[in-house]
């Protein structure tokens, strides 16, 4: 465990926390300001994989390609919105989970048909390909870096366009009591527009991002919405404050956990079994974590005002 | 948001306590299923329908605590797998016998459940389905580590469970039957449980927990025996589970597999109990038939799920019934 890998690790689960936080905020500002579970936005970030790469394909220009993908993604983002979305707003949450768990089921196989089961890749733009010297002998891929400083940026825009514009001060009241907002003669509907495109486009953002390092395969989007739900219930729903720093703290955790937890069993067992427990309370780490926060604070961490 | 699961509930009509005409006639269709499977493909008609109601067992103890109960689980598969796992690490020692690894099954997903739920159920909604995924997920990866049962691979067993040394479940149809009879019994025990006293104060603390802890009733309590109840069950699933399929691993607890169940549930009518043995039926059903037709059923199958939502409140049965009340009204 020299000091060299800890960075190196540090690092990497930013880079892994920051691309939860992308997938986290769509996902928590529909959950929290449309009181909608969208079990599809998952696969939005697996398209976002998939267009980048198509498009990349077509026109052999990453940066091209990340503007069509997104563009596409959030076209077809709307789309799902308008013809089945908007139909559930007001209905129950378990309806909600069975009709975005039919469309998953349903792109997954799609982009299986269209694109083949076998996993893509695409190739991290020239420009950024290489690693820089972080320290004497410590060698850090610049693409992972370019993904935390883009993720960190985007954060920052979130932070001033939720916090400190006029549309950011509708959606924090709408987290609050949407109800309230609408009866104010604010358009809900069209406010909902705007935060489910965004949260669409951020998703398929970070598929795009996260595909030169990543194979793309179908199904990828499933694991990532899992761990986006853990950190927003961690963060607490609704807060975008919550959801960057849980995002953050899940990535870390995740990514040394996987990283260390078989050396830091070796010193309190023996090497074998230390080798099978391992892995598996690594895995599990987030889980207990989520455990915790919720047994200590049932509304997460900074659960948004007003909300149970 | 309680208003379409209260709607899809009209149990708290008087003649609850008669078992009415179509739960019979359910029962009594997957009875007469082993005769039509002599002039098929015998074998696979049985194994599909008693794949079908084991799955069942499962649903309708979902459909106990989430329709009555109002907790949504999204962990219930853990159950499942526990059960499964209890016979397989059994059959791994060579204990296979049914009058040892049943109730182990059953004790084994009952004390899951109840460490469980006294975490669980001091959480609500969203929060409270969110925190049976996480227990969920830690019993996969639970099981994913179990090394010396097969890891991640899973378990194969040897031999179905035995009675007094007999191996009465190694016939397909004797097997059917069993499992038959043991979703016949957990329906009944539903049932009345449902109807009884804990039943009620049950399922007066998801309209209204408040006016029930009012009421003196300690409604924690309550919740946790529904929860265990529903693990035990659950773990009889995984029993029949494990010896339907011969087979154990992980994936039985993976969350896909606790959120079918929720499916199935939605898909015969929340809140109903044979709703959820029409669900299982329903869900494994399509699965199979849209299989048959086309590699790509999935692309069928998921669109079938948002329509049955947009357009089919209530799940199947709520279907059924605005069906008759149109015709009844024309």
């Amino acid at each position: 465990m020299s000091t060299g890998l800890v960075v190196v690790q540090i690092l990497n689960g930013l880079q892994f926390g920051v691309l939860l936080f992308l997938i986290a905020a769509g996902l928590t500002l529909v959950f929290g300001v449309m009181d909608f579970i969208n079990l599809a936005h998952g696969v939005q970030y697996m398209l976002g994989a998939y267009l980048a790469v198509a498009f990349y394909a077509l026109t052999g220009n990453f940066l091209v390609a990340l503007v069509l993908a997104l563009a596409a993604a959030l076209v077809f983002g709307l789309l799902l919105e308008f013809l089945i979305f908007r139909h559930l707003y007001d209905r129950d949450h378990l309806e909600q989970v069975i009709a975005t768990f039919g469309i998953i089921i349903f792109l997954n196989q799609a982009v299986k048909t269209v694109w083949g089961a076998a996993p893509l890749t695409l190739p991290i733009p020239e420009f950024f390909s290489g690693s820089i010297v972080l320290m004497p002998g410590l060698l850090y891929p610049v693409w992972r870096l370019v993904i935390i400083g883009s993720g960190l940026a985007i954060g920052l825009l979130l932070y001033i366009l939720v916090g400190h514009t006029r549309v950011g001060m509708l959606v924090r009241a709408g987290a609050t009591n949407a109800r309230m907002v609408s009866a104010l003669g604010v358009d809900i509907h069209r406010l909902f527009m705007i935060v489910f495109g965004f949260g669409t486009m951020l998703a398929a953002f970070a598929g795009a991002m996260i595909a030169p390092i990543l194979s793309v395969e179908p199904g990828m989007g499933d694991t990532v919405l899992i761990l986006a739900f853990v950190v927003i219930v961690i963060g607490g729903i609704g807060s975008m404050r919550g959801a960057f720093l849980a995002a953050l703290l899940i990535g870390l955790v995740d990514t040394l956990g996987r990283s260390f937890a078989i050396d830091i069993l070796r010193l309190v067992m023996p090497p074998s079994p230390a080798r099978t427990v391992g892995p598996a309370i690594a895995s599990m780490l987030i889980y207990v974590l989520m455990a915790l926060v919720l047994y200590f604070r049932p509304s997460g961490l900074f659960p948004a005002r007003g909300r149970g | 948001m309680n208003r379409t699961l209260a709607a899809s509930t009209t149990l708290s009509s008087p003649q609850g306590d008669r078992v009415g005409g179509l739960p019979a006639t359910i029962f009594l269709l997957l009875a007469l299923v082993p005769f039509a499977a002599g002039f098929g493909p015998e074998s696979y008609v049985l194994g599909l329908f008693t794949r079908v109601m084991v799955f069942a067992i499962a649903a309708l103890a979902l459909d106990f605590i989430c329709g009555y109960g109002g907790l949504v689980s999204f962990g219930h598969a853990a159950f499942v797998g526990s059960g499964a796992y209890a016979v397989g690490i059994l059959g791994a020692h060579g204990i296979t016998d049914m009058l040892v690894s049943l109730p182990t099954a059953l004790l084994a997903s009952a004390i899951f459940a109840y460490l469980t739920g006294n975490v669980c159920l001091r959480t609500r909604s969203v929060y409270f389905i969110m925190i049976t995924l996480a227990f969920g997920q830690m019993a996969y990866f639970i099981a994913g580590s179990l090394a010396p049962y097969g890891g991640d691979d899973g378990l194969t067993i040897r031999l179905r469970s035995t009675l007094f040394g007999f191996p009465i479940l190694q016939n397909d149809r004797t097997f059917y039957y069993f499992v038959l009879l043991a979703l016949l019994a957990v329906y009944l025990l539903f049932r009345a449980i449902v109807y009884s006293r804990f039943g009620r104060v049950f399922r007066g603390a998801r309209e209204n927990p408040t006016r029930m802890s009012a009421l003196g009733f300690d409604v924690f309590r309550f919740q946790r025996v529904g929860y265990v109840i529903a693990g035990a069950v659950g773990g009889l699933s995984g029993f029949f589970l494990a010896n339907a399929t011969e087979f154990v691993s992980p994936a039985y607890m993976s969350w896909q597999r606790s959120g079918e169940l929720i499916i199935m549930i939605l898909l015969g009518g929340l809140g109903t109990l044979h709703g959820a043995i029409i669900g299982a039926a329903a869900y494994l059903l399509i699965e199979e038939a849209l299989g048959g037709i086309t590699e790509q059923w999935k692309l069928i199958f998921g669109p079938l799920l948002v329509l049955i939502v947009l357009f089919a409140r209530g799940g199947l049965l709520g279907l059924a019934d605005k069906i008759r009340g149109k015709l009844g009204r024309a």
